[in-house]
């Protein structure tokens, strides 16, 4: 029996949440608005919210003055390189483990888990070290080694999941009717896991994008991403209101978007099966 | 119906995930508790020899040690008091028959993308600015005199920002865990007349203490971390240097190796203490 909620608690919830939910998002919305201010309107007294001639100058100064293009372009690379590197040798590990569990198989798994739990800090020196040894500093695919090590487990951990949902029945069957392994593999198997796969890329692409602890440690102008691009904003000159606005967006933007999408993979992803 | 065949290939599928992390893992750790028994300053001469526990000592004796460690504590206990408990009742509100429902979510959810960086900076100018900050226009409206946020009450504004970042976190978690709840259950409750506080009290709080739990663990060890937001606003002055940021100070901005090792040491059997609990709860959930 379904509970009859009348309208007018409907419009109450309705309300309040709307309200909390705008007080939340307001942050992010007030800079996206100060970007298209200019830097007089963006501190003007009081202040401005809707009402002034939006401009789109911010845009060009911060894409002109500060390189903005490389920046996002290491972002993007590392963001990227990283996830799939990291997929390419998490999927046969997690495939395994799904599908021919042994005794160890959870020990494995928490072991893994646990590489993760390690401070960052408590290694800084020693990775700092190494990559002066092999010159990995300030270079892209040392940023991308490191980040897809710090996000094998969370990847392992979220493929595990998916491919044990996969029905070993049907695996099974196809083997009846004649399917050798390629054929199991490439016509059974891998639609059925694509969507796993897929939403685990997502989740680490957003993971490896804001990472702020390595990549503002371990690069400098070269091979440095969005985040430590915006940390360099954080000694201003002058006004820098709408500038710093106009980049900070630029920054979140396509993460913003590709959240959106990962809402229910953040769960999974995030609590490793242990919240359902 | 594993093969013998079938066992040796999944044992060479795990092989170079669990060598990478193996190596990932146990390098830097020895490297790290080599140093801490060092004393090394490599712009001071480098590595001048074995120490002992003298780094050991000497990290929790230095004058910024306490500090650092109350530091700590205020901001994650601030931040997990302040998101346990928003986030219990935004999952709840979420959780209500409305209008837009889908949206609402998006809003409440779209903090947690945002890089570190970027809500450290976007708060600290353009909220907590004691001349052009929103916060402060706000405090004048109301007549009274603006506050020198990241000065004045700098532990406050580090675990604001922190728990708007983290605040969506919990709350979806939390909601995942509401929507599993047994509707039926809470219907008799309400026929049987047990008033909304009772039921939230008696059946809600207790279905959601594992989920509560969760949140708590990974929180925890995610928060003991957090750099980027002290790193572009207070650059650890004002009382917010966290264990995190003493350690990261020791080691690359004072060059004392053997010192911040050490430290790094404490942070790392900290951490390990907390995930214990957490390898728990997961791990019987492994089993079920």
């Amino acid at each position: 029996m379904a509970r009859a909620v009348t309208q007018q608690r409907k419009a109450v919830n309705t309300l309040v949440a709307w309200a909390i939910g705008v007080l939340i998002f307001f942050p992010i919305l007030w800079t996206i608005l100060t970007s298209f201010k200019t830097e007089a309107q963006a501190i003007a007294d009081p202040p401005l919210f809707l009402f002034f001639d939006w401009t789109l100058e911010n845009y060009s100064v911060v894409q002109e003055r500060s390189d903005y293009m490389r920046f996002l372009w290491n972002s993007v690379i590392i963001a990227g390189c990283s996830t799939l590197l990291g997929i390419v040798i998490a999927v046969p590990a997690a495939w395994s483990m799904a599908f021919v569990p042994s005794k160890r198989t959870k020990d494995i798994l928490l072991w893994m888990l646990s590489t993760k739990m390690l401070p960052a800090v408590g290694v800084l020196y020693p990775i700092y070290l190494l990559f002066i040894q092999f010159k990995l500093l300030d270079t892209r695919i040392g940023l991308v080694l490191v980040l897809m090590l710090i996000n094998l487990p969370i990847i392992v951990w979220m493929l595990y999941t998916y491919f044990k949902e996969i029905p070993g029945e049907i695996l099974e069957a196809a083997r009846m009717d004649g399917a050798t392994l390629r054929d199991e593999i490439l016509y059974v198997l891998t639609p059925m896991a694509l969507p796993g796969i897929a939403s685990t890329v997502l989740l680490n692409v957003i993971l490896a994008w804001n990472e702020a602890f390595w990549t503002l440690n371990l690069t400098a102008a070269k091979a440095g991403p969005l985040t430590a691009f915006i940390a360099s904003y954080s000694s201003p000159e002058g006004l820098f209101y709408a500038k710093l606005s106009a980049a900070s967006t630029m920054a979140i933007a396509p993460i913003l978007i590709l959240g959106w999408f990962s809402q229910k993979q953040l769960v999974r992803g995030l609590t490793f099966g242990a919240v359902k | 119906m594993a093969t013998q065949h079938s066992r040796s290939a999944a044992r060479l599928m795990m092989a170079p995930a669990v060598i990478l992390l193996l190596g990932w893992m146990l390098i830097p750790l020895t490297m790290t508790l080599w140093f801490s028994f060092r004393k090394f300053l490599p712009l001071r001469g480098g590595d001048l020899g074995w120490v002992g526990f003298d780094n050991y000592t000497r990290f929790v004796s230095s004058s910024s040690f306490w500090p650092s460690v109350q530091a700590t504590l205020l901001i994650v206990g601030g931040v997990l008091v302040i998101t346990v408990v928003l986030g219990v009742l935004l999952a709840l509100l979420l959780d209500q028959p409305m209008w837009g429902q889908g949206v609402v979510r998006i809003l409440v959810i779209a903090p947690f993308f945002v890089m570190p960086t970027v809500s450290a900076l976007v708060w600290k100018n353009m909220f907590m600015d004691p001349v052009n900050g929103l916060l402060a226009h706000l405090w004048k409206a109301f007549g009274a005199a603006p506050i020198e946020w990241l000065s004045q009450a700098s532990l406050t504004s580090i675990v604001i920002i922190v728990s708007w970042q983290w605040l969506p976190f919990a709350t979806l978690i939390l909601l995942t865990a509401i929507q599993s709840l047994d509707s039926e259950q809470l219907e008799a409750a309400e026929m049987d007349g047990a008033p909304v506080l009772k039921r939230f009290w008696f059946i809600i709080l207790p279905h959601l203490s594992r989920a509560i739990t969760v949140v708590i663990l990974i929180q925890t060890i995610f928060l003991l971390s957090i750099f980027a937001e002290i790193f572009v606003t207070t650059q650890g002055s004002f009382g917010t240097k966290t264990l995190t940021y003493l350690i990261f100070q020791r080691v690359l901005e004072s060059q004392n190796v053997g010192l911040g090792s050490a430290g790094g040491v404490y942070a790392i059997i900290l951490a390990n203490i907390v995930a214990l609990f957490l390898m728990r709860i997961v791990g019987r959930n492994l089993d079920a």
